[in-house]
């Protein structure tokens, strides 16, 4: 049976690594939390599960957390399907709030469907943009379908809780302030029997394999026009010299010149850097889907009737492959 | 092994055109295909059969009739059987309606198959892309889950799958029967040859309808069983008023960038 509410609450799931700390996009979901339940009348409240998360607990408390609850245990170090499932079911027992927001992570869209079925209640995946509809105070949630072609606004009318996955980077993490959250520790463990799926080997990638996309400040993007995977090099002094990282269009994944953890756009990661240079990128809908948060967009395309232009802040029609090395000496001439 | 696949029929969403005078989606022409992460669950289960000749792949959808266009071409790729889940009271479903429909119809025809060991899912349509019906499925049938699949293989009672984390890929093992849904494997789907494609335009597809399923609980599916509701849709708009930067040579622009960059302090 759907479940009734038991307080106009938002909660936030704040998913954890290993090492104890938040990943980013829960503490992003803070802000927005706020403003739902803010409409909603209740509070925002962070649910940290995991293993030695003093860390996380803290990072939300400093987000704006107003109440945070807590779910230790060895069981919790590494993500569990059923262990994760289980004690976000018994949590929903007793506190069961009007709406949650879990970050559309890998873990976190293994999780949410699982959760929202158990529960019987309606969930919205991958959203971009969150509201209360004034009529009936539920949320509006808004998402990407058909490769970022078309937008689409979903509600939950009837069942509780509304829940929602969002994108990483969607939202920005809202200055620190002075954490005042109410800590509220849950005891609930989930033995090793029930836990169907063990962890048995982690392949750790070679450095190079190993690229923050979502944490870039600034991300120089190749596609098609790059023309192979000898082509980055131009892209990567660039990116070196601005303190970036380079990121790729689908195209050129799927060409095989760049590994997808590359991969910016509605099947890769979604981006929200500061600076974005899309270069020999045409700019797909499926791509704009990841990237058109960004603060600051710059073309480079020798077409110049592409799409990129449209969302670009600035754009330059010209061969990337003269473009990019100028721009790394002028940016390396602006530094000294 | 028994495996059950669940695939979709889906509009080849790269084809997709908007409308620039009405801004819609032009839908006409677009060319319907199987979802291609549901081949790459397809093209798992050959890889369990290449290794254990005696394995069974059924191939399930839920749709309308032309579905079956979706249904053959897993036949002729690698599928032994196909089943088509079609009533007009299955309509209009969300995904926890959608997955209820399929759990039902997974045990329905699991009486004329046997139990299946596995089952497995694309990651995600590429229509929805909700990535929502693989472990809503695995929960109403009770299953563990795995989801971003990469590759698997049978470890005596055990499933293994390497999936794609969000850091790096790791190997989990499973008990079965298991849900295990599949993103981009390193390695192409197979293609269908003369022989099975002759033979899968020949196939008879049973279709499981509502009355098929004697426990299925009609309030939970269609409309009616769906818990979500889509308001409104539109096309997104990206605004225009970029500044084009056209100096006499690369240079030259490369120059002027830089301090536009810099003057905003972007850089």
């Amino acid at each position: 049976m759907a479940k009734t509410p038991k307080s106009q609450d938002t909660w936030v799931l704040i998913e954890t690594k290993e090492d104890g700390s938040a990943r980013n996009v829960g503490l992003e979901l803070l802000g927005p939390g706020r403003d739902l339940s803010g409409k909603q009348g209740g509070k925002v409240v962070a649910v940290v599960i995991g293993n030695g998360i003093q860390t996380a607990i803290d990072q939300a408390n400093a987000q704006g957390a107003e109440q945070i609850i807590v779910v230790e245990g060895s069981e919790y170090a590494y993500y569990n399907t059923d262990a994760y499932v289980n004690a976000l079911e018994y949590l929903m027992e007793k506190y069961c709030p009007t709406s949650m927001l879990i970050g559309a992570t890998s873990y976190g869209r293994d999780l949410a469907p699982r959760l929202a079925c158990r529960l019987k209640s309606g969930l919205t995946a991958d959203c971009t943009a969150l509201d209360i509809d004034p009529k009936d105070g539920k949320v509006a949630w808004t998402r990407p379908a058909f490769g970022g072609n078309l937008m689409a606004t979903i509600k939950c009318p009837e069942n509780f809780p509304q829940i929602g996955t969002v994108r990483p980077s969607v939202f920005k993490k809202t200055a620190p302030a002075e954490g005042k959250a109410e800590i509220i520790q849950e005891e609930f463990h989930v033995s090793e029997k029930q836990m169907r799926v063990k962890l048995i080997e982690v392949i750790q990638e070679t450095a190079e394999a190993i690229v923050d996309l979502e944490g870039a400040e600034v991300i120089v993007s190749g596609g098609r026009g790059v023309g192979g995977p000898e082509g980055f090099a131009v892209l990567q002094s660039l990116a070196d010299t601005l303190g970036g990282v380079v990121g790729a269009s689908r195209a050129a994944v799927d060409s095989g010149w760049i590994p997808y953890c590359h991969q910016v756009g509605q099947t890769g990661k979604t981006v929200a850097p500061k600076l974005y240079i899309a270069c020999g990128i045409s700019g797909a809908i499926q791509h704009l889907a990841g990237m058109s948060g960004s603060d600051c967009i710059v073309a480079v395309n020798k077409d110049e009737e592409a799409p990129i232009f449209d969302v670009a802040n600035y754009g330059i029609v010209g061969d990337l492959f003269e473009v990019l090395p100028a721009l790394t000496e002028e940016v390396l001439k602006l530094k000294a | 092994m028994n495996i059950c696949i669940c695939v979709k029929q889906v509009p080849d969403t790269t084809e997709i055109k908007i409308d620039p005078v009405t801004n819609t989606l032009i839908r006409v022409g677009v060319p319907s295909i199987v979802n291609p992460y549901d081949t790459y669950a397809l093209e798992n289960a050959a890889r369990l059969k290449d290794k254990d000749p005696d394995t069974k792949i059924v191939v399930i959808s839920m749709g309308p009739a032309q579905a079956k266009d979706a249904l053959k071409e897993c036949l002729a790729i690698a599928a032994d059987k196909a089943y088509l889940i079609t009533d007009r009271a299955f309509g209009g479903s969300d995904t926890l309606a959608t997955s209820y429909i399929l759990s039902q119809a997974i045990k329905k025809v699991e009486e004329t198959e046997g139990t299946f060991d596995c089952i497995f899912c694309g990651k995600q349509a590429i229509d929805g892309d909700t990535a929502q019906v693989g472990p809503e499925i695995a929960e109403h049938l009770g299953y563990p889950q795995i989801t971003y699949g990469l590759e698997c293989e049978k470890a005596e009672d055990k499933l293994r799958v390497t999936q794609q984390g969000p850091d790096c890929k790791q190997v989990l093992e499973t008990s079965m029967p298991c849900v295990v849904t599949f993103t981009n494997p390193s390695f192409d789907v197979r293609y269908p040859n003369v022989r099975r494609k002759m033979a899968a335009n020949r196939a008879e597809i049973p279709n499981v309808t509502a009355v098929d399923i004697a426990d299925i609980d009609l309030a939970r599916c269609g409309l009616k069983g769906s818990a979500t509701r889509v308001k409104k849709t539109y096309v997104p708009v990206h605004d225009t008023n970029g500044v084009m930067i056209k100096e006499e040579d690369a240079g030259a622009s490369a120059r002027k960038l830089a301090n536009l960059l810099s003057d905003a302090k972007v850089i």
